[in-house]
């Protein structure tokens, strides 16, 4: 058996579009020692049927996320202003609207 | 919040239906216990690949032949996209995984200690063994962990082909000579008990089924899902003019269900604990396959890094 201390490829996230004007999907991730090689690995692994039209790579180690403890405090602004939706207006009955 | 309410609000999200999301807290024994299992799914099917890669040059037309290349490659895929949701739990890197696997410590399905002795042997995994594989990927898809049941939804797509490809070399093989019915019956006595096994003990013997069922990683039972499998493959094979090699096999009327004989569950254990009849070929294969491959991954990493410095250098 070789030496399996040797350094692993490192991780990149694969998103795929699967048709023109969708928007790209979070699919899943590859190993892959340069962007090139994981594009390609990233077509054999997660578009062998025609599932993508498109696909971007990018290194794991890039991404920044919120943690699940943020749910509350930090995604809080968008739950409680609430005039940013149609249902906060009212319109007399008698205007015609639509 | 200590540990008691974080567990008490993680298993009411999973009695909700919610997913369990890689950076989401859950008791450590739920992680252990889906690293052990999604890395045990993972290596199935990577060793899955050999019995039938060992037919591929030998398949009897072009046609067969496309098919089971396509579907070998379809099981490598598998086991990445299984791998890469159980790196997600942080607890062992891909490499950690793939050396237990090649060091000889992790487990994987039994069935694939097993030889692959005929042309009829591709029929009949594809339609018995990939069917039973179907059975318990759609009920994983279900999962409460997201990340696995993602990998299941993607998996299960494929798995259609892979069961009806197999089907249609066993349908062809019933429909042809003496010979080709003798072989196809003579591989579905093989496969016939060692498949049934494949969904592992019976729920009474089954260790860790009762917090994997209370945690959402598992909705039904062995017993559940081999009797569901039971009963969707019997019709099939009387259908073929097969028989099935279970003196006691029968159907229930009252039940609705068709009832099997004893399963020889000694063999199970010896299988599982290294002694059948491929586990060791089967891992020379892998060890082989990963130290051939070793001189590309170095050469790749190598060419990337001399790329990104000559990149440094003309910025
Ligand atoms: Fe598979
Ligand atoms: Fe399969």
């Amino acid at each position: 058996m070789s030496d399996q201390t040797q350094s692993e490829w490192p991780l990149w996230e694969v998103f795929a579009q699967p048709k023109t004007g969708a928007e790209h999907v979070h699919c899943g991730s590859v190993h892959a020692p340069d962007a090139e090689i994981a594009l390609q690995n990233a077509r054999d692994v997660y578009a062998r049927r025609g599932e993508a039209v498109s696909l971007w790579v990018a290194p794991s180690t890039a991404f920044a996320s919120t943690s699940p403890s943020d749910e509350g405090p930090f995604f809080d602004p968008g739950q409680e202003k609430i005039y940013r939706h149609p249902q906060f207006y009212k319109i007399p009955r008698e205007v015609k609207f639509r | 919040m200590d540990d008691a309410a974080k567990l008490e609000e993680f298993e009411a999200r999973i009695a909700r239906g919610e997913k369990i999301e890689p950076k989401d807290w859950m008791p450590e024994k739920y992680r252990k216990q889906l690293v052990r299992m999604m890395s045990q799914h993972a290596h199935s099917e990577v060793v899955g690949m050999l019995p039938e890669g060992n037919w591929i040059t030998r398949a009897p037309s072009l046609r067969r032949k496309m098919a089971l290349l396509a579907k070998v490659q379809d099981e490598a895929g598998h086991g990445l996209y299984i791998y890469c949701g159980a790196e997600t739990l942080g607890l062992a890197s891909r490499q950690e995984m793939v050396n237990d696997l090649l060091a000889g410590k992790a487990k994987y399905s039994n069935i694939f200690n097993y030889p692959t002795l005929s042309w009829a042997d591709m029929g009949v995994i594809g339609w018995l063994v990939d069917g039973a594989a179907i059975v318990n990927q759609t009920a994983l898809a279900k999962c409460s962990y997201g990340p696995y049941s993602r990998a299941m939804i993607r998996i299960c797509k494929e798995e259609n082909f892979h069961k009806k490809q197999g089907f249609e070399i066993c349908v062809t093989l019933s429909r042809g000579t003496e010979k080709q019915k003798a072989m196809l019956q003579d591989a579905v006595n093989r496969w016939w008990p060692k498949t049934l096994m494949m969904f592992g003990p019976h729920d009474s013997d089954s260790p860790h089924s009762g917090t994997l069922l209370k945690w959402g990683v598992k909705q039904f039972s062995n017993d559940e899902l081999r009797q569901r499998w039971i009963d969707m493959t019997v019709p099939q094979a009387l259908q073929m003019g097969l028989t099935l090699p279970d003196p006691d096999l029968k159907y229930n009327e009252q039940t609705e269900h068709w009832e099997i004989g004893p399963i020889d569950w000694d063999e199970f254990y010896q299988v599982i604990n290294g002694n059948g009849p491929c586990n060791r070929e089967r891992l020379a294969a892998r060890n082989k396959a990963f130290d051939d491959g070793a001189w590309v991954r170095e050469a790749a990493l190598a060419f990337a890094e001399k790329r990104r410095a000559a990149q440094k250098e003309a910025a």
